[in-house]
């Protein structure tokens, strides 16, 4: 069954997004992307060690002929900063497409929703296809979409927490509204999170730390392809209604007296 | 010259380019990006960009990330 993730007019297969942090080794980060089945990755932008510049490097690994490359600008704080680092990134080379975040309070790593929309305001009419990272706010993404972003990227829950898809309803709103992909980012722990994603509407899921900080990463990276491919299948196919009495599945004629 | 690169002090010939600092460094194959006193440094330009004293320089390049 053909059914592809259309996202800024390209077409692509997965629907799992991962991010390169956190792990042992690009090598491990290699085969996780593998193990996960993802075309598309989140790196980050950061200064060049200038007193060891012959260090390894993760692009080294991932050939752009066959992974789309989706800068972040994750630690960013202002939407002027968030936009410097979007220009930087263009410029080193791996396309349009950025992945905005702009942080509103260090400890939930919430995003600040106004610095959010400001700098992709700016940033699409650069010409960049703007992935935004914000809360899980249906009007937030209204005018993240209505403002020319590519995609809306409502968190699950807190950036590395783990704990899964904490307002469904609220996600199950933006679906409904968003004539652009939505990409749940941040939040999932295990498979069945990734799942509930795909199962409500969205479109993909990007994760991290799920994956990175599994203690195996390979392991939870094909769980994660599974249960994304799971949700997809399992939302296409359109669900029963729940109910809260039974309904016999056998039938209840030709019963042995 | 004196000039700042990624907040490090850094001593460069006179008449010094993007060019000359990127090969000094040997970043040439590299993915990265110059901005020059905040403002990106367009790769196609890096030879006819000279560098001045007292410039500050941010050179960056992809790392993990999520």
């Amino acid at each position: 069954m053909k059914d592809p993730l259309v996202l800024a007019g390209r077409e692509f297969s997965s629907r799992l997004i991962v991010g390169t942090g956190k792990y042992a080794s690009f090598a491990e980060t290699r085969r996780a992307i593998d193990a996960a089945g993802a075309e598309i990755v989140t790196v980050a932008v950061r200064r060049v060690n200038i007193t060891d510049p012959a260090k390894e490097n993760l692009l080294d690994h991932l050939p752009l002929d066959r992974f789309t490359i989706l800068p972040n600008t994750a630690g960013c704080a202002t939407a002027e900063d968030a936009i410097r680092t979007c220009r930087l990134a263009r410029e080193a080379g791996v396309g349009t497409l950025v992945k905005l975040e702009v942080i509103g309070d260090p400890q939930t790593l919430f995003p600040d929703v106004p610095a959010t929309i400001e700098a992709a305001r700016v940033l699409v009419k650069e010409g960049f296809q703007v992935l935004p990272y914000v809360t899980d706010d249906p009007v937030a993404c209204k005018r993240l979409e209505d403002l020319g972003c590519a995609a809306v990227m409502p968190l699950a829950a807190p950036i590395g927490s783990g704990l899964g898809i904490r307002n469904p309803f609220n996600l199950r709103i933006i679906v409904e509204q968003s004539r652009v992909p939505v990409i749940v980012d941040a939040g999932v722990g295990v498979a069945s999170h990734a799942a509930e994603a795909l199962e409500l509407g969205c479109d993909a899921v990007l994760m991290n730390t799920a994956i990175a900080g599994a203690k195996d990463p390979i392991l939870m990276a094909e769980a994660m392809r599974l249960a994304v491919d799971a949700g997809r299948k399992s939302f296409l196919a359109g669900r029963i209604p729940a109910k809260l009495h039974a309904s016999a599945s056998s039938p209840l004629d030709g019963l042995i007296r | 010259m004196k000039v700042i690169v990624n907040d490090e002090p850094r001593e460069l010939p006179e008449r010094a380019t993007v060019a000359d600092l990127v090969a000094a460094l040997a970043l040439g194959a590299r993915r990265i990006a110059v901005e020059l006193n905040h403002t990106v440094v367009p790769r196609a330009e890096y030879g006819a960009t000279a560098l001045h004293d007292g410039d500050a320089i941010e050179i960056i390049h992809f790392v993990g990330g999520g």
